[in-house]
């Protein structure tokens, strides 16, 4: 198998060394189809790995690949993990990724950076491998911070445009904020568990649950404080509060990037990284609830913002972050095989609704206010019935993959006994009308309704090449299959059938999926259970409100609007963490920066030390100025007087004379 | 195949001699100087990978050992000798010398000959410097080093060359005419000028804290470490590309190394005594130049703050060694806190050298050194684009280049001496990242920003042959150390065995 691991991982590589390399040599169509197929290829191992491990009996593979550095005893190493959790992963990132490259055939099809992409998504699919395959830290590191680089290069992919390169900069630095607590988390393993190891460091964390360290002055839990370093970082990345503010804007890059690394693969690295590290989370009731709580913040404040957005991926985007506090929700609430369920259902159906966003997009000719738009399923059907597919699963809707995945996890906040869990509970009870009623307002404004496109993209949406839909609409056909189905086959293995073996690990005492386990009776029951559960309701109500404030009576808006003026203000400034950050932090930083060049270096150094001393000493030099005679003899016989002093010294205090 | 040859001597004598043989060549020719000088560089190198191929990487002591006597009045001896700590670093002369000379090429018209020639000459002391094991020898190199760099700085520099070269000049000789003074008063103590022998003496602590501060003042200067940086931006500033390479890939790292050969050693009481104040000038280095830097409207000073900024976690990993053993760490603790600086040193060689050719690169064409003149490069130089950004994403600590190895031992290991030691290091993720990438934002990304940069030409076969070498070094250490870490690493032991076992 290893070989297979091995393959797996490098065919996207060499995709995007080929691609990126030499792809104007061998062209646009060579470059799509070498990195395709790496893809695919890619896909389909990863397919074959997952049956291995769960039909195949294939064992947890843990082995090094090649020893990175050794300092004293500590070896630092490269290897695989693969167990069911990783397999999992490694399905989800290729079967997205692979759906994504068929995509951007068509969406990227009249770009001049068309190898370029395709070698970044390539390289974006090596580096997530690595980075869910990781058996240590250190490789776990890398994958975070490459798909980080990868995260940076698309966003700015455009480079020229300035909102572009302003949103890649910026969600590199919030990335970086994060990273420097991941960073420090990764210390905190190795100083107090000695290893970089995953599983001597379980190990470890499991022989001293009561470890404790000191830290500010007082003893603090080494398990709270690891995992709550590491979990800085996963807020980076998985974009929780208040580190959320770099996702929005990386919809700046092209939509194919949006769907498969700011909505599928990506931003879910943080819920894997915690879903992995359940064994030291699981020590830690602080971490857990902080999780919970910030988590829970995200899920509602986040959906809110959606509400008011105009851009039709930045709906999607604020949708992502909210999904993405859903997901921690479940962490927090120790119930993380539900975390990661939500993850993968998420990745089908919200890669879905960003393709769909983009082939709108695109048949507008990069038309994104939803303003602009309305009543587009005449142009667009196939574009339309996915979308819709996947806006019912997004919003819950019984049998849906998003209904099982989002309501076990507001069944397991319910069942949790954990500080802040009552918070969650209603934070994600609310959040299920927020979702619905963004999603289907996304829906109404873009398919139903009145026509409102400027005549430029009617003209581009009445005379499209011909290839260009079918193979974007292919993937999104692709991807409503299991946005659609998944849940309702996996939910019962993957949540209640001990799927994830030791890959996960729960105390007995916070299990509470395994609470929830005792009322399940099969998928069909569950979905049937919807009529006697609030959340099915609240979803309903939010599709309904959509439906008739922007179907039925749109006149009404003006008068909510302006009734709700202030509380819009707010959403529309998106809490002000943007002017905060900007101002404070990059405004702070530059202002400080800038005050200690002047003052420090400049001014003090510089001016008073360096040059200060220099002006002495040319005054001193004036006055020896006048022992300067211009005679040759007398420089040399002072040079002899001198030179005799000094040996005189230096013998002196050789043979001990002074 | 160099079995029993005198290696060293070799490789310190080749390029003095060859620059010397540049010189008489490249009279009137500026065709046969630079053939010649690429030959000579071809050739040190060669000499460089065989040291590297014939060292034993087990082994901790001196290896490739010559020595006789020099002026026996005084005891001197020509004393040469490498361990793992001072090989890497001949190594990384050769490679960065060979760089310079292949950067030079078709780029400096005016005397060439004379440049190529100081800078093969400057390869040869500075080898010297790296692996003389005499005290006066060592120190002989070590002002000799001033002279080509004040020759390339003053002769091929910028406009206000005079400034930074007397800066430059002043600020160094100061330093190291207080370490003349240790050395022979050490000499005194030791009954010899071999630096080994300056080792366990058991001095009182009070001497050692002179000592340990008239060496401090030579090293401090030359790594630059805050307060005594200024002169550095300067310096580059004025520089051309070559000068700026070596200044920043060379001859910082000679402080780092007198740290490690010096201070350390021979003064561990008053390491331990004084630990605070480079721990701590270390810390400002990396978060007050790291602001600075960020804050820089000229590339060179930018990458020259970033320097100083990165040049800091090889001082904190130096001197945290006994703060990481107080509090539990151990011996591996300390070893990755001194491994980690000098993979850091290593590395930055590397890194900087390849930021400061872009500049150079970038300066060739357009001959200015203001970021605000540029803007939107890669629209026309694509390919060079994406060397920068690379070469700029190591210089941010990403994993997988070179420029992360470094800095993420030194973090993890000064976690162990304690949390906020780990936290202002750790500082750096943000701040290199800032101060890298905006300036890749606001040079290399946006619009073309004026007829200039419209009409840039992407880089030639040349300047692609040097970036590519680079890239793969920096790849290559990124993602393989191992081998320059078990080089270093008995070495690294040994020291600080010795450091330990004095206190």
């Amino acid at each position: 198998m290893k070989s297979v691991y091995l393959l797996t991982v490098l065919a996207p590589l060499i995709g995007a060394a080929i691609a990126g390399l030499a792809g104007h040599r061998i062209g646009r169509r060579a470059a799509a189809t070498v990195t395709v197929g790496a893809v695919a290829l890619a896909a389909g191992l990863s397919l074959y790995v997952l049956y291995q491990h769960v039909w195949g009996g294939a064992p947890v593979f843990n082995e090094t690949l090649y020893r990175w550095a050794s300092v004293g005893g500590l070896h630092l190493e490269v290897g695989f993990l693969v167990d069911r959790l990783t397999a999992l992963m490694m399905v989800v990132v290729t079967s997205v990724s692979l759906a994504v490259h068929v995509y951007t055939i068509g969406y990227m099809h009249d770009d001049a950076g068309y190898q370029r992409f395709f070698s970044f998504i390539n390289l974006f699919t090596f580096s997530m491998l690595m980075l869910v395959m990781a058996n240590n830290f250190l490789q776990l590191f890398f994958g975070w911070e490459a798909v980080g680089l990868v995260s940076y290069l698309l966003i700015g992919f455009w480079y020229r445009k300035e909102s572009a390169i302003f949103a890649n900069l910026k969600a590199f630095l919030v990335n970086r904020v994060g990273d420097f607590g991941f960073l420090l988390g990764i210390a905190a393993v190795l100083m107090h568990y000695g290893s970089l190891d995953y599983a001597e460091v379980f190990a470890a964390a499991g022989d001293a649950p009561d470890l404790t360290m000191n830290l500010f002055g007082t003893e603090a839990l080494v398990a709270t404080v690891a995992a709550l370093l590491l979990f800085i970082g996963a807020m980076g990345k998985s974009a929780q509060v208040p580190l959320h503010v770099w996702l929005p804007d990386s919809m700046e890059g092209p939509t194919p990037i949006s769907a498969l690394i700011h909505a599928a693969t990506m931003v879910t690295a943080g819920i894997f990284l915690v879903a992995r590290m359940s064994p030291v989370f699981e020590l830690s009731e602080t971490a857990l609830s902080v999780v919970l709580v910030l988590g829970a913040i995200t899920a509602l404040f986040m959906g809110l913002v959606g509400l008011v957005q105009t851009d039709i991926k930045r709906v999607i985007a604020y949708s992502t972050l909210s999904q993405l506090g859903y997901m921690f929700v479940a962490l927090g609430a120790s119930a993380y095989a539900a975390g990661v369920f939500h993850l993968m259902t998420h990745a089908f159906f919200k890669a879905l609704l960003f393709l769909g966003a983009g082939a709108v997009i695109v048949a507008l000719h990069h038309e994104q206010d939803m303003r602009r738009m309305g009543n587009l399923r005449r142009y667009l059907p196939i574009t339309h019935i996915t979308m819709l597919l996947g806006t019912l699963a997004l919003v819950g809707t019984p049998f849906f993959s998003g209904y099982y995945s989002k309501d076990v996890i507001i069944e397991a906040v319910h069942y949790a006994d954990r500080t802040g869990a009552g918070f969650a509970y209603l934070a994600v009870l609310l959040g299920v009308f927020i979702t619905a009623l963004y999603s289907f307002r996304l829906y109404f404004l873009v398919f139903w309704g009145e026509e409102r496109l400027d005549p430029h993209a009617k003209a581009h949406i009445e005379h499209l090449p011909r290839y260009v839909l079918p193979v974007m609409e292919w993937p999104l056909i692709a991807l409503a299959v299991p946005s659609v189905i998944i849940g309702y086959f996996t939910i019962e293995p993957m949540l209640f059938g001990g799927f994830f073996g030791n890959a996960i690990q729960v105390l007995p005492a916070n299990d509470v999926l395994a609470t929830k386990g005792e009322s399940f009776h099969g998928p069909f029951a569950f979905g049937l259970h919807a009529a006697v559960n609030p959340a099915f309701w609240l979803a309903v109500a939010g599709a309904v409100t959509a439906w008739y404030l922007y179907v039925r009576r749109p006149d009404l808006l003006p008068g909510i609007n302006q009734r709700f003026a202030p509380v819009i203000a707010v959403l529309q400034r998106k809490y002000g963490f943007d002017d905060l950050y900007n101002s404070g932090f990059a405004g702070g930083g530059r202002l400080l920066g800038r005050g200690l060049w002047r003052v420090g270096d400049q001014g003090i150094i510089d001016g008073v030390l360096v040059n200060g001393t220099a002006r002495t000493v040319g005054r001193v030099a004036a006055v020896i100025r006048g022992f300067q005679s211009g005679y040759l003899f007398h420089y040399a016989f002072v040079m002899i007087i001198g030179l005799l002093v000094l040996l005189t010294v230096f013998v002196g205090t050789w043979r001990g004379w002074f | 195949m160099f079995e029993g040859w005198p290696l060293l001597s070799l490789l310190v004598w080749l390029p003095i001699a060859g620059g010397v043989a540049v010189l008489a060549a490249g009279n009137g020719s500026a065709e046969r100087a630079r053939w010649t000088a690429l030959a000579v560089a071809v050739g040190t190198l060669a000499l460089a990978a065989a040291l590297w191929v014939g060292f034993e990487a087990g082994v901790a002591g001196m290896q490739f050992e010559e020595r006789v006597a020099w002026i026996r009045a005084f005891d001197i001896h020509y004393h040469l000798g490498v361990d793992g700590i001072s090989m890497p670093l001949v190594v990384l002369t050769a490679f960065s010398t060979l760089l310079v000379v292949v950067a030079a090429w078709e780029v400096v018209r005016y005397k060439p000959a004379q440049y190529l020639a100081a800078f093969l000459i400057m390869e040869g002391i500075m080898i010297g410097v790296f692996s003389a094991l005499d005290a006066i020898l060592f120190y002989v190199f070590f002002e000799a080093m001033l002279i080509p760099m004040f020759l390339i700085i003053g002769i091929w520099g910028g406009p206000n060359r005079i400034y930074a070269t007397l800066k430059f000049f002043l600020y160094t000789f100061l330093g190291s005419v207080m370490m003349l003074v240790a050395l022979i008063y050490l000499r005194t103590q030791a009954g010899s000028f071999g630096i080994q022998d300056f080792y366990s003496l058991g001095l009182p602590v009070g001497i050692q804290t002179l000592v340990f501060l008239a060496f401090l003042a030579a090293f401090a200067v030359k790594v630059p470490m805050f307060p005594v940086h200024t002169w550095l931006p300067d310096a580059h500033v004025e520089a051309p590309t070559g000068g700026s390479v070596i200044l920043a890939a060379i001859t910082l790292k000679i402080g780092g190394y007198g740290f490690l050969r010096f201070s350390l050693p021979i003064a561990p009481e008053a390491s331990l005594a004084l630990d605070w104040l480079l721990i701590g000038l270390s810390l400002i280095a990396v978060v007050y130049v790291g602001l600075v830097a960020m804050v820089q409207t000229d590339l060179k000073k930018l990458i020259a703050y970033s320097s100083i900024a990165h040049m800091g976690f090889v001082t904190l990993g130096f001197f945290l060694i006994f703060r990481i053993v107080a509090a539990g760490g151990g011996r591996d603790g300390a070893l990755l806190a001194l491994e980690g600086g000098m993979v850091q040193m290593i590395s930055h060689g590397f890194v900087s050298a390849a930021m400061f050719l872009c500049v150079g690169v970038l300066y060739d064409r357009m001959h200015t050194r203001r970021i605000a003149d540029y803007g939107g490069v890669a629209n026309r130089m694509p390919v060079f684009a994406g060397f920068f950004v690379l070469f700029a994403m190591a210089n941010a600590g990403l994993p997988g280049t070179s420029g992360f190895v470094g800095e993420f031992m030194v973090i993890l290991a000064s976690f162990q001496a304690g949390f906020w030691y780990a936290a202002i290091a750790g500082l750096t993720l943000i701040l290199g990242a800032a101060y890298s990438l905006w300036m890749i934002k606001r040079v290399v990304y946006g619009e073309v920003q004026n007829d200039e940069v419209a009409a840039l030409e992407d880089v030639n076969r040349r300047e692609l042959a040097l970036l590519v070498v680079l890239t793969v070094v920096i790849l290559y250490f990124g993602i393989h150390p191992a081998p320059l870490i078990d080089v270093m690493a008995p070495s690294l032991d040994a020291l600080f065995g010795i450091v330990m076992s004095t206190l």
